[in-house]
This record gives structure tokens, sequence and C-alpha cells, in this order.
């Protein structure tokens, strides 16, 4: 069976189709404000040009940076009730308290702190007041939210009082998306209470956004399943990924950096991805995304995500130059308006893909409408672009020596042959669609989390890899291509029997003969 | 820089934390959310005024504060800036007498807010200096112990109004004993005021301007971040410090015992470091380094953990699988590695039977 990914980007939404491993064909086209519009002529495309029946998709993959974007550009965020289980603790630091203001402002909903939580040891912190919760659900109830988000103190260690509340809200709120931090984070309470926030304003949005996915997927006649890719490079069902949007916050860089070392065959390089606002740079190491070490700021609010680590500077081929001032470029961009407004396609905004075009770097649009520009004026935009991407490729080095460096994206063409402290601009077929074959070859999980108890630290840890991997086995990953992502263990003192809470999460590619059919003819 | 007396402006405040969460070895909890609650107080109109011990009068009476427990605990219950307080009046009404200005405990970490926390909320002045030089996971590890001031008395509140006054005890390690235990049941979390100290043995039994320090630490490594330089090497040239190890964690073992968390990290080498493996030991702090099996630093040197791209402290409880980090070694107040010094801070007083060799080849008998 063949597989279609799909990158929803902010200007354009990509979709390769690859088969036996190999991409069979390529297509971009602009990012629609409905999003279903855009998907569906992405695949129309995309199976015209390939001529393929669509009885032969296997599946589907999207990576979409929509979520983040919501953050990023605070729209689309819902107001959010959050309810907070730990007094008397944190009394001082309430919910939303490191919050930018004006995120804060758009997303805070009733806040209720309620005495309850644990302590490190399983013990009760304080009884957890049932009659607060249950008005304060009430009270939720009458503010109309729609969503609510529930952080209790060690709920890593014991979820029960989180799914209690949950249950109340639940039944007080009818229709109300709850989130509880447990199910998305760990030890840390107001990192993980962030992320639940986040992820609770961000649900309703979600839902609607698969949806629309859906919707873009049944009327191009595919029947296969649907994925979405998450912040590791591993899928999710769509159902889970409207849950919990911000398990898919990273995924665009994710996919990209994922394909430039498909497309590259490099293992350890930089990438650069160059799309119409941003242009993102980051590692791989051993064919991987490099991850970022520590709290990770999304939109401004402080998280414990596990994400690549990411540089992302305004300049794309939608950037917009200074018609006055050469060396003043960005960070404004039109982004998926490009095809409209760029001088080039006849419209009356000078940006940076009209500076290449004039330079002779690529041939888009109509060449005689920057003729007008000085070459002195080109040569200052376009060092001015390089200086950027010089500065920043040198802030994303771990080293002194030189790297290669893997050039994606659409707009790809603003990356120079050469700049200092890179080995190689490498330049890579289907560079434009990286991140939507990152998609189409994103990978399968399979995750244990479970309390061991009488058994050696050792033991339980290895007992956790074996069943792990056999759930990523059984997912459909290649036995040979598995790698532990992921290993934690939380001593229960509470517990008898020197009792051991181990998570594992491992991931590997997928067979590449997963879902193939006998009636499959090879193409 | 400027000496005290100053005030601490909010970017004073930004670069106290990063400089105290680096002295704080591993421990002292990531002073993160004090400085949420600082920035607060801060804002609205309250005033952090630092003062230099050199010039408290000989009879002057100073508050000692600190939180006590698991750093792993504060992560999930934060900090409380006004239960940390209630432990001075509580201490003057026992005492019949009122303080004059509060001191730190450690400046390491977290702890170093705790007075400034303290001091802003009742309008005390702070002294610049504190009894660790870094961060240490016992009383009996602190200059005044070293320096053989009495232990007592202390007292300890918790966030349920558990209140209680440690009135007298035998000596330091008792004190440690008995305080630990009540820290134990009360959740391995405690806001404490300990023994008061006169100016007198403030000004001689001390680390001198140890606030001031973490405040130029962290002014560097932020000036480093900002110009896009190596904030690692910025902190090791300023601080003439040593980098010991650069690589990736491969490991973490933690548990909480007694009220502390303890464990072990396993780092593989990257770059110049490639081929070895470094192991460090901690309790709350690092306390050894081992290279390859090889001893390569111990307390009390500082073994900190700094993340190699950012340059700010990674702590015991939040260092994971996958991080890179890089392992510097700072100088020890001179106060810590005297013989008197070594037996209450020294790699036997956490139960290595090793001899103190620093890292920077000042041998200490």
């Amino acid at each position: 069976m063949m597989r279609i990914g799909i990158d929803v980007g902010g200007t354009n939404t990509d979709a390769v189709l690859i088969h036996e491993g190999t991409v069979h064909r390529a297509v971009k086209c602009p990012t629609t404000a409905d999003v279903t519009g855009g998907i569906l002529l992405a695949l129309q495309e995309l199976l015209r040009v390939a001529a393929v029946s669509t009885s032969r998709i296997g599946t589907v993959m999207i990576g979409t940076t929509h979520f983040t974007n919501a953050v990023v550009q605070r729209r689309d965020v819902a107001r959010v009730a959050a309810v907070r289980i730990g007094l008397p603790a944190a009394a001082t630091l309430p919910p939303f308290v490191d919050w930018p203001a004006d995120l804060r402002d758009m997303v805070r909903g009733p806040v209720h702190m309620i005495r309850g939580g644990y302590e490190v040891d399983g013990r009760p912190l304080v009884p957890f007041d049932r009659c607060a919760m249950r008005d304060a659900a009430r009270q939720i109830a009458e503010s109309g939210v729609a969503a609510a988000a529930v952080c209790a103190v060690f709920s890593p260690l014991n979820p029960d009082l989180e799914q209690e509340a949950g249950d109340i809200l639940r039944q007080e709120c009818p229709g109300i998306a709850v989130t509880l931090s447990h199910e998305l984070g760990r030890i840390g309470l107001l990192a993980r209470e962030n992320v639940t926030l986040l992820n609770a304003s961000l649900v309703g949005m979600a839902r609607a956004t698969v949806a629309a996915f859906r919707t873009a997927i049944a009327q191009a006649g595919i029947t296969a399943p649907l994925f979405i890719t998450q912040n590791d490079g591993t899928v999710a069902s769509a159902e889970e990924a409207a849950a919990f949007p911000v398990r898919s916050f990273a995924s665009g860089p994710t996919n990209s950096l994922r394909g430039a070392a498909f497309l590259s065959g490099l293992e350890d390089a930089l990438v650069v991805d160059v799309g119409g606002t941003t242009a993102d740079i980051g590692g791989l190491v051993r064919g991987f995304p490099r991850e970022a070490n520590n709290v990770v700021q999304v939109g401004g609010v402080r998280t414990l995500f596990r994400m690549p680590d990411l540089l992302s500077i305004g300049l794309g081929g939608g950037t917009l130059c200074d018609p006055e001032n050469p060396s003043r470029i960005g960070p404004r961009s039109v982004g998926f308006r490009l095809t409209e407004q760029a001088l080039v396609f006849g419209g009356s905004q000078l940006t940076c893909t009209d500076i290449a075009v004039a330079a002779g770097l690529i041939e888009l649009g109509d060449r005689g409408r920057v003729s007008n520009l000085s070459p002195a004026f080109i040569q200052a935009a376009l060092a001015r672009m390089h200086a950027m991407l010089a500065d920043s490729v040198d802030r994303m080095k771990t080293d002194a020596r030189s790297v290669p460096l893997v050039a994606v994206g659409g707009g790809a063409f603003l990356v120079p042959e050469h700049l200092p402290g890179v080995a190689e601009v490498v330049r890579v077929p289907h560079a434009g669609v990286a991140n939507a074959l990152g998609a189409a070859i994103a990978q399968v999980s399979g995750e244990v989390d479970q309390i061991f108890t009488e058994s050696s630290r050792e033991a339980a840890m290895a007992s956790a890899q074996q069943q792990a991997e056999a759930k990523a086995i059984r997912a459909g990953a290649r036995a040979d291509s598995l790698k532990l992502v992921e290993m934690e263990d939380i001593p229960l003192a509470y517990l008898p029997g020197n009792a051991l809470r181990v998570r594992a999460r491992v991931v590997g590619d997928i067979q590449a003969s997963a879902g193939v059919r006998a009636d499959d003819p090879a193409s | 820089m400027p000496n005290p007396p100053f005030e601490l402006t909010a970017d004073d405040l930004d670069a106290m934390a990063v400089g105290a969460w680096i002295l704080g070895t591993g421990g002292g909890g990531d002073p993160y959310f004090s400085l949420l609650e600082a920035r607060q107080h801060l804002a609205d109109g309250r005033r952090a005024r630092v003062i230099d011990p050199l010039a408290l009068p000989d009879d002057a009476l100073v508050a000692c504060v600190g939180q006590m427990g698991a750093p792993l605990v504060k992560q999930e219950r934060l900090v409380d800036g006004p239960v940390l307080a209630s432990t001075i009046p509580m201490m003057e009404a026992h005492l019949g007498r009122r303080f004059d200005a509060v001191m730190l405990w450690e400046i390491g970490g977290n702890n170093g807010f705790q007075a400034v926390l303290a001091g802003m909320l009742l309008d005390l002045p702070v002294v610049d200096c504190d009894a660790m030089g870094r961060a240490f996971p016992q009383a009996d590890m602190t200059t005044f112990a070293i320096c053989d001031l009495p232990a007592y008395p202390w007292t300890m509140v918790d966030l349920r109004r558990n209140r209680i006054i440690f009135a007298e005890a035998e000596d330091w390690a008792w004190m440690e004993r008995m305080t630990r235990r009540m820290c134990t049941v009360l959740g391995s979390s405690a806001a404490t005021c300990k023994a008061p100290r006169t100016g007198a043995e403030v000004k001689s039994s001390t680390c001198l301007h140890t606030l001031s320090q973490a405040l130029r630490i962290g002014r560097t490594v932020i000036a480093a971040r900002e110009a896009h330089e190596d904030a690692v090497d910025a902190l090791v040239t300023a601080e003439r410090g040593k980098i010991l190890f650069r690589g990736k964690i491969t490991d973490v073992m933690r548990r909480t015992t007694e009220g502390w968390l303890r464990g072990t990290i396993e780092i593989e080498g990257l770059d110049a470091d490639q081929a070895s493996r470094m192991r460090i030991a901690f309790q709350n702090e690092f306390v050894v380094a081992w290279r390859d099996d090889q001893v390569c630093a111990t307390v009390p040197d500082l073994i900190c953990l700094i993340d190699s791209s950012s340059g700010d402290a990674i702590g015991t409880e939040t260092v994971r699988y996958g991080q890179r980090v890089t392992v510097v070694a700072l100088r020890a107040p001179s106060i810590l590695t005297s013989e008197k010094g070594l037996r209450h801070v020294g790699p036997r007083a956490f139960g290595y039977d090793l001899d103190f060799h620093s890292v920077f080849g000042e041998y200490v008998a």
C-alpha cells in the first residue's frame, strides 16, 4: 500500500505519496483559511499527477503547525477553567502566574484552588475538599466555559484525585472538555499545569481541525485511516490527537528534520527549513532531531515538553523587505498570500521571494516586475538575509567544527552556497516537501507505564523496555529500528515491596511491508 | 558590581536566580518559583534591601531562614514566602527580641531566595552572606557548625500551620537529626528559622558576599547568552572554575529517603570526552564525581551540572535522560576546605572514605 504524508503549514499545504520507501510524487498547494480546501486541493492534485486509485492508499499522515500557531499567534484559543487541587500548598503562585499577560487575558477563565493533593510518600497532603470541588464545578457550569484543566499536587504519583475531579466536572458541566494533568506531564506542578491549560484551551479548535482533515480526505475519496504526527516523530490516531493537541506542538519541525535526514541520507547535520514565514534551524543527531534540554517556551508559556531544539527566525519566502532600506527584512510576512501579494505574482509587496527572483536564484512569476530593483539593493538585501542565516546557524552549533547544512523547505533558495562554519550546503530533491515527507515516514511507538514490585531496578527497567518494544512491534515497527527514547523510574515509597513506577517509550520505523496486501501490485 | 548597600531590581532578581541555581550544585531547588514570587512582591512595591555584613553592629540580631526538604517535593508544592516569613516572628516571640536583619542560610538554589522573600515581606534588610557558600544537605554542614556556634533554637512551620520550636540541641548533628525527622513527617518540606546570630558572629563565621557572587555569576551567564557566546566558557573564565566533562545523560537513579533526594547520574562523553564516562553521586547536591571509575572531584569543591547550550544549572530533581551537559567545578570558600571545615563537609561527612583533593590543586590536609 502507498502512504500519503501531508504538511499543513502557515503558507503551503504539501503532500507526498511514498511507495516502498521512495518518494513517488510530491505537490505543493497554498494553505486556505478553511484548511479543508487546501488539503483537498493538495490531495486531488497528488492523486492526479500520480495517477493512482484511492483504493491503493493505506494511510494518510498529517503534520500540522496549526495548534502551536494558534498559541503563538493568539488566535482560536478558548477560555479555560483552571482547577488546582493542592491547597494549602502553592497558594502564592496560582494558575497562569507565569503566563504572558496577553495570552493569560485570552485563556484565563474561572480559577479554583481546592484543598487536597498528595505528599511525596503517597499520604494525602490534606483531605480532598469534595464539597469545594463540587461547588467549583457548579460555578464553572454557570460561567459557560467549554473546557477545564485539572492539576493536582503529585498527581503523577497518584492520579485518583484528578480522575475524581474530572468525573465531578463532567457530571456538573455536561459536554465540558476536561484535560487532566497526569495524562500530559511529569513531576513539576507549574509546568505540568501550564501544559494542561494550553491543551484545554486548544481542544475545541483541535476537534474542529481534525474534523476538517477528515472531511478533506473523505471528499478526496480516500477511506484510509488518518493519523496525526506528534512532537517526537511518531503518529497518534486522529481521536487521540484531537484530545491532546499539545502533543502535536512541535511536529512541524520534527517532520522537517526527519524528512531532511531521509532525503540527504545524513545522520549528523544541521537543517534549515525555510518556509514562507520563518526559517527554522535544528540539528540532527544520529538521524533524529536534537532535543531541547530544559524548559521549552511555547508562545511564552513555560512547559516541560520534549521538543526539538530549534531556533526560529523571521525569514521566509514571504517575508517583507523594506523597499527603502534593503537591510530591513522581516519579521512580518505575507504568509499564504504570497501568490497574490508578492511583486512577481502581480502584487504590491516586496518580499524575499522577489529579491531571489531579481537575483536570478529562482524562476517564479514575472521577473519583469522586479527589473527596477538596483543590483546594489539586491546585493544588500541578500547580504542581510545571509547574515541572518549565518548568525542563527552559528548559534545552533554545539562545537566549532564545520558541519553540513541541509537546506529544505519552499524557501530553500534563500540559503547561499557558502556560510561561515558550514562545511557544505546540501541540497536535496523534494526539499520543498521535507515536512510532508517527514510526516509520511513518521514512526510508531510503544509505551509502558507500570508499577513493579519485588524486583530490582535493573530488572524492572529491562522488563518495561521489552514490553514497550513488543508493543511497538505489534503496532507495525521494524524490530531492528527500535530505539528507546524515554525511560523514567519513580520509587513509590508508600507502597510495600520496593515499588517502582517505570515508564518506557520505544519508537521504530514502520515495517516497509506492513499493510501490503497480496493484491497490491508493485509499481 | 556595586558593593552593598543596594536594592535588588527586577533584573537583579533574574540574575540572582541563575547564579544561585549554579551555586546550588544540583540541589537547593530551582529558584524559579521563588523568583516568580519575589517579582510579584517587587511589583507590589516591596523592597529587597541588601546590606554589607561587615557594616553590621556587633550586637545586631540576625535571623537566618531557609526551606528544608527534598527538592523534588518543591517541584510540586512550590514555595510560599508568607509561610517561610512566619518562622521569624515565631522566633522573635520565643526570644523576646526583635531582629535587625535577615541572612541567607545557603546561597545555592531556591534557599538563596528565602531570606530575600522574608526580607521583602517583613521589611528587613538582607545581609550579603550565607552559611554554606553553596548548597549542602545538612545543618551540620554550615560555617556555623564548623565555627562551633550554638545550634539552637530553631522554629519550624509547615503549610498546614504545624508549628514546632526546637528549644535546645546537644550539637548541630543532633539539631540536624531532630529537624530532619520532623521535616520528613511534614512531607519532606518545611520552613525554618535557624539559630539566631549576632552581628559579630555573622562577620566572623559566614561566607561573606555570596549574594553578590550569585548576582555576578548570573550576570556573566546572561550577558554571554545575550551576546551568543558560550555561557559555560564565560562562567568558567569569570569564576576561575574548571570544566570536568562534557556529555549526555544516559541514566538517572533517584530515591527519596530520610527527607533527601539521593541517587546517581551517568554521563556518556561527547567531543573531547567521547571515549569516557562520568558518574556523579548526589544527596540533594552533587557529592562525588568519578571519571571512568577514578575519583575526579568531591565536595566541598562545587560540582555543577550545566546545560551545555544555555549555561543554566540542572538540578538533581530535574536532570533527565538525553540532556547534554557540561560538568563544571567551582572553588569552595576557604572556610570549607580548612581542616576543621573538611570534617563537616569533606567526602567522609557524606559517607565516602576518600581524602579531599581539590580539582584546583590546592590540597588541604
